[in-house]
């Protein structure tokens, strides 16, 4: 068989490998049974002892969620200042200078929010401390807060009738004990292994066979590297991300990266399948975020393999597929499937140039994060998912003839109301985002910001329409990969994204939560011949058509401005 | 009332209704509904940019402009057009109601007892009016006093006349129904225009119409549709001015008002009413339209065994002699019993004897003496100038009655009298003299299609069960042959109410059928309550519903019905949002394909040029909906072949079908715009 085949189909057949039994391994967890991570409880304890907190404590879904936008708000602001003053903090050997207020302003709420847009660069951007104490930090923290909050929907769909969705703080701690920080250490130890600099030493230097001379950036980058991919962060430590060779120095990290990213959004999926001992659920969800991803990979591949017809027409060969903005030790193929799986789990790691892919490359990059629930991101994937499951819910009870419900729960007004407000605001921010940037490039070319907004687009036309496109859709969907291109590093981009993405990660997690405490305070309705069953496959492709229909019905007009216009003038 | 027309489009509501579609374009009329409000918003702006582009250029041709506008009211007027006739068809329903019940003369009793002769919308509640034979009863009432045959045939169809009397659970006369015999003294128990009739008829009219939770549901979702579609038209400006083409006012709001569910918009407040008009086809008056959307939801039925399971009364089926007694002795003897018996069961013995005996006598010899049957003997009988006493009567009264005498009581008789409880059926048991002579088998009827009906409900998912007077083992058995889940023997109206109360308890939606005012509890906590029009005016007001027939097997009915209420809503809004596709296909391609060439590749249907093909996805938008008019007013077929097989099929048809029939129609119509254009 084709090795580049052979080496995705390889890690896929990893991740699932790991995947299931991480599942199982999840729903236990946190449902308290007895596991082997056990031995972690003293130091849990001490982590309780230490900060006030009776794990026992139950709370209801208001008093969760106000518990984790607490812990959130606090590390947003002490963050904020951290990052403006990081040059007046130890951990400094390359000297780099404070973020500007906007800059400090995007990256705090963009490592938050599990987003890591980075419109900095980590070689001259940030400082070890910053690296390593906040964002890091960060890094385990928004995805325990992600991994939490659809913790406490398993529960509050778990139970018949209850007020109790769980304790915040019990679930964000053994986000971290027992599944991102033993993760994350074999993961690093893998990359250290394999060339990641892993030490606190400041730049190297080397002379090159031209004779120049050049600084190497180094860092402990390999335990960051490996919480990025595993929190589903995505923020590299190098500005290149996982195509700079310390970063990613070979096929078996890209492997390891890889796999590692895919691995708690897909055992999400299933720990809600047993959690809630609805197994055929958690597979049927399993089935259609699955098939999700194939329509999105399988087209990417192609595109990426057929290589580009404008240098086609030029003569030159392209036997191996488009290799701009590639990665020789990667190639195309699995570069191709990387960009599929970090668009679509919101990981935002690339290890290649989503800039330079294909058109349509482009148009399937973005819709997978336009509709960030074929596994999504840690926790928020489900939540998100729920979503639609709570849409479909409405729509197709109404056509079997009964009030809707979900799980024995009745989905009224209430839930629907809560459910559309999140569907719609989505396409609010992306594409209300996208027509302020066009707008201000259109009018206001010369407005003396960081970057000229006529200076912002290396690409104007329809490609320039895709890049400012994709980093509203990136900042909604708290992915954060760039499709670079775009002088993003300037107050306009530094505000609107930041505002994006605080409100594309807070409401998308608030809500669901509110609507499965909700449902968990209603009457449980038994199952009888007229439920019309959530876990079967008639099911499944109900919501995968809300999905697909929702998505395309929001952002085909845009779509069409950008890569698709793109791809047919290219054609021409 | 049944012959009332069943025609879709009566001409006299056509026109009535087409007035209507008219008025109700006033703004606070069209603002209960987002959707359609939103379209008026936009057919406002559309006659001004009409009016601007003949005399400005720049904003495409007046023609075109005017066109557009055309069709967005045209779009207004068929979504009104169909709430309209809804509403005419529920009122022409109820007026032919209302109708029997005009200008009655009624004769009211003074406080000295003196009669006034007053019209019947006079009357209060309170009043006492008289009728005797021959005239018709003025208004809903319970009857005080008296006894009366009535034709009710007016509002229930049903010729056969009917018995009201005082005191019971059959004292309830309405309006409009005539007297046949007797004469009775009845009470008014309604004001004027506070009837159940009049509720309806303000309910049906949107007067006190209100939105059901689910109505309330689906509309935000469709607003919050309609507000994407507000994001997506207004960003499209600065994003068109991006990429450098001018989009006009007329494309962006044609691709608004496209993409909109205008079709279930249109449509929804139709289904409303629909569902109760058909409710009331049935003879069915509801209180208010959330209980027939309950009905839908029922998971629970409680039905009385007479009447819905059993047609109306035993009948004697089988003579079963004791030992060493004669056949023809036996049958003789139940004969003489029965002859002064009019009860169905006893008429039923004298059938069954004509057809088993050859010869006997039909009538008693003179100066026999008959004994009728109480509550505290349970016997009937007949004591014969000879001296004979025969008594029939329940299996334990009948014992005693032959122990006190010092007879034996034949371990024989009581086995045959065990095996037919087991069967179902109903033992007599006859004592010639005090001395037991044999046993007659009453049996129930089973209707003969019931049970497939209760197989029908169980597919739906709902639990029928079976309330019966009747002992545990003679229900059980009637239970098992009906085919019905569950049974209530030997019920008493307490137990009704604890059953309903543990099925809501595990979460369960309970409907049930009562007439009497020991049943008023139990229809009050019932989710569905539906008494029985001849039932009290306790009962009546208890329930949510009552029925004109006084059918118990029409809680059937009323569960299809609401279910077809909340499936035809949801069909159409399915069917609404997948039209967008082949929208999005015609109009997206037409704004841009003047600055991007390119994108004539995605002009999949080849439309004519970008005005045709705009002109054709807003003429396809707004015909679809009067052509899904009868479908709204008719309601989309229920089928009970499980949940999920459902869904399946109506996704198939409504939702696949949804985005097919689109294109076909916008190609067929741009086809015969390019006719014109050239």
């Amino acid at each position: 068989m084709n090795t580049e085949l052979s080496g995705i189909l390889i890690s896929f057949a990893i991740t699932l490998l790991i995947a299931i039994p991480l599942g199982k391994y999840l729903a236990r967890m946190f449902a308290g049974e007895k596991v082997w991570t056990d031995f972690m409880k003293p130091i849990e304890n001490l982590i309780y002892k230490l900060s006030g907190i009776s794990p026992s404590q139950p709370m209801n879904w208001k008093q969760f969620l106000k518990a984790m936008i607490t812990i959130n708000s606090l590390w947003l602001v002490y963050g904020f200042f951290m990052l403006m003053f990081q040059d007046k903090l130890p951990l400094n050997p390359d000297g780099n200078p404070g973020m500007t207020a906007d800059l400090a302003f995007n990256s705090i709420i963009s490592f938050v929010a599990n987003t890591n847009l980075q419109h900095y660069s980590g070689e001259s951007g940030a400082t070890y401390l910053i690296q390593h104490f906040i964002f890091m930090f960060l890094q385990f923290t928004s995805a325990a807060t992600g991994i939490a909050c659809a913790v406490a929907v398993f529960k509050a769909l778990r139970d018949k009738t209850t007020n109790d969705v769980g304790n915040f703080w019990v679930y964000l701690v053994r986000s971290v004990t027992r599944l991102l920080l033993p993760l994350s250490i074999v993961l690093a130890l893998i990359l250290a292994f394999n060339g990641t600099p892993a030490s606190y030493a400041g730049k190297d230097q080397f002379i090159s066979m031209q004779g120049d001379t050049v600084n190497v950036s180094r860092g402990p980058a390999a335990q960051f590297i490996a919480i990025k991919h595993l929190g589903t962060n995505g923020g590299g430590w190098f500005g290149a991300n996982s195509a700079h060779p310390l970063e990613n120095p070979n096929y078996t990290t890209n492997i390891a990266e890889i796999v590692a990213q895919m691995l708690v959004p897909i055992a999400m999926v299933l720990a809600f399948g047993y959690f809630t001992r609805r197994k055929k659920m958690g597979w049927v969800i399993f089935g259609v975020m699955t098939i999700g991803m194939l329509m999105l990979m399988i087209p990417t591949i192609f595109s990426e393999l057929g290589g580009n017809p404008a240098i086609a027409k030029m003569g030159v060969s392209q036997s191996t597929g488009a290799m701009e903005g590639k990665e020789v030790r990667v190639g195309p193929m699995a570069t191709a499937y990387w960009s599929t799986l970090t668009t679509i789990v919101s990981t935002g790691s690339v290890n290649g140039m989503h800039d330079s892919t294909m058109p349509l490359t482009g148009l399937w990059q973005m819709l997978g994060m336009m509709i960030n629930a074929f596994f999504g991101g840690c926790g928020v994937g489900v939540l998100n998912y729920l979503i639609y499951i709570i849409i479909a819910v409405f729509i197709s009870g109404l056509m079997v003839g009964r009030t809707p419900e979900f799980l024995g729960h009745k989905v009224e007004a209430r839930e629907v109301k809560i459910a559309a407000l999140i569907t719609l605001l989505s396409p609010f921010l992306i594409l209300a985002g996208t027509a302020l940037a066009s707008y201000v490039f259109t009018n206001y070319g010369a407005a003396n910001w960081a970057v000229k907004p006529s200076a912002w687009l290396n690409n104007p036309s329809y490609h320039g329409f895709s890049e400012m496109l994709y980093e509203n859709t990136s900042s909604n969907a708290n992915n954060g990969s760039g499709f670079e291109g775009l002088g993003d590093n300037n107050i306009f981009w530094n505000v609107s994204t930041g505002i994006i993405i605080l409100l594309g990660r807070f409401l998308p997690i608030i809500g669901p939560v509110a609507i499965a405490g909700l449902l968990a305070q209603k009457k449980y309705i038994p199952e009888s011949a007229g439920t019309l069953r959530t876990d079967t496959v008639t099911f499944g492709i109900m919501t995968f058509a809300v999905i697909l229909v929702l998505n395309a019905l929001s952002y085909f007009p845009a779509l069409v401005l950008g890569p698709i216009a793109e791809h047919f003038t290219m054609l021409k | 009332m049944k012959t009332s027309s069943n025609k879709l489009f009566e001409p006299a509501l056509v026109q009535s209704a087409l007035k209507e579609s008219f008025i109700k374009l006033n703004p606070k009329t069209m603002m209960r509904n987002p959707v359609m409000f939103t379209v008026e918003v936009g057919t406002v702006i559309m006659l001004y940019v009409t009016f601007y582009s003949f005399t400005h250029a720049g904003q495409g041709s007046f023609a075109y402009n005017l066109s557009i506008f055309i069709i967005l009211l045209l779009t207004l007027l068929f979504a009104n057009f169909a709430e309209a006739i809804a509403e005419a068809r529920g009122k022409a329903q109820a007026d032919s109601l209302r109708k029997t019940r005009e200008d009655t003369p009624a004769k009211v009793l003074q406080d000295d007892g003196s009669i006034v002769t007053r019209s019947s919308n006079q009357l209060l509640k309170g009043d006492v009016f008289v009728c005797e034979a021959g005239d018709t009863i003025p208004t809903d009432g319970e009857i005080i006093e008296g006894l009366a045959t009535i034709d009710e045939s007016a509002i229930t169809g049903e010729s056969a006349p009917v018995i009201r009397e005082a005191g019971g659970d059959k004292s309830s006369v309405t309006g409009g129904t005539k007297v046949l015999s007797d004469n009775i003294k009845v009470v008014v128990t309604t004001q004027p225009g506070e009837s159940f009739l009049d509720k309806m008829i303000a309910l049906v009219e949107g007067a006190s119409r209100q939105k059901t939770p689910n109505e309330i549901a689906l509309t935000i979702l469709l607003a919050s549709f309609t507000l994407v579609f507000i994001i997506v038209c207004v960003t499209l400006q600065p994003f068109a001015a991006y990429a450098n083409t001018t989009i006009t006012i007329a494309a962006l709001i044609s691709l608004f008002v496209c993409l909109i569910p205008t079709t279930i918009g249109g449509l929804l407040s139709a289904i409303g009413i629909a569902g109760m008009d058909r409710a009331l086809r049935a003879n069915v008056i509801t209180k208010s339209g959330k209980a027939v959307e309950t009905a839908g939801d029922i998971d629970v039925l409680l039905l009385d065994k007479t009447g819905t399971i059993t047609i109306g009364n035993r009948k004697a089926t089988h003579f079963w002699p004791a030992p060493g007694v004669a056949q023809d002795d036996f049958v003789r003897a139940c004969v003489l019993s029965s002859l002064a018996d009019e009860t169905p069961e006893g008429k039923s013995i004298i059938e069954l004897a004509q057809q088993s005996v050859s010869q006997f006598a039909l009538t008693a010899p003179k100066d026999s003496e008959f004994i009728k049957f109480t509550a505290e003997t349970r016997a009937s009988g007949i004591n014969t100038p000879d001296g004979t006493r025969i008594r029939k009567g329940a299996f334990d009264s009948i014992r005693n009655l032959a122990i006190n005498a010092g007879n034996k009581f034949d371990n024989e008789i009581e086995e045959r009298v065990k095996t037919i409880s087991s069967k179902g059926g109903t033992p007599l048991v006859v004592a010639k003299n005090e001395e037991v002579v044999g046993v007659i088998e009453l049996q129930d009827i089973i209707k003969p299609d019931i049970a497939e009906r209760f197989e029908r409900l169980r597919k739906m998912g709902i639990k029928t069960v079976m309330v019966t007077g009747d002992n545990p083992l003679t229900a059980k058995f009637i239970a098992e042959k009906a085919g019905v889940d569950d049974f209530i023997a030997e019920a008493k109206p307490e137990d009704k109410m604890r059953y309903i109360k543990a099925e809501q308890a595990a979460g369960k939606l309970v409907a049930m059928m009562g007439d009497g005012t020991n049943d008023a509890p139990a229809l009050a906590q019932a989710d569905v309550g539906v008494a029985m029009n001849s039932g009290t005016q306790a009962a009546k007001e208890a329930g949510n519903m009552v029925d004109l027939d006084n059918d118990p097997t029409k809680l059937i009915e009323i569960v299809e019905i609401g279910k077809q209420l909340l499936i035809t809503r949801g069909t159409l809004t399915t069917f609404s949002i997948a039209n967008d596709v082949a929208k999005y296909f015609a109009i997206v391609p037409a704004l841009f394909i003047a600055s991007i060439p390119a994108l004539q590749a995605i002009n999949i249907m080849h439309l004519h040029s970008p005005e045709s093909a705009i002109l054709s996805a807003v003429i396809f938008n707004a015909i679809i909906i009067p052509l899904l008019i009868p479908l709204a007013l008719k309601g989309v077929a229920y089928k009970p072949i499980g949940a999920s097989a459902l869904l399946r099929r109506n996704l198939m048809i409504y939702g696949l079908g949804g985005v097919i029939v689109p294109f076909i129609g916008i190609k067929l119509i741009d086809l015969v715009i390019a006719l014109f254009i050239k």
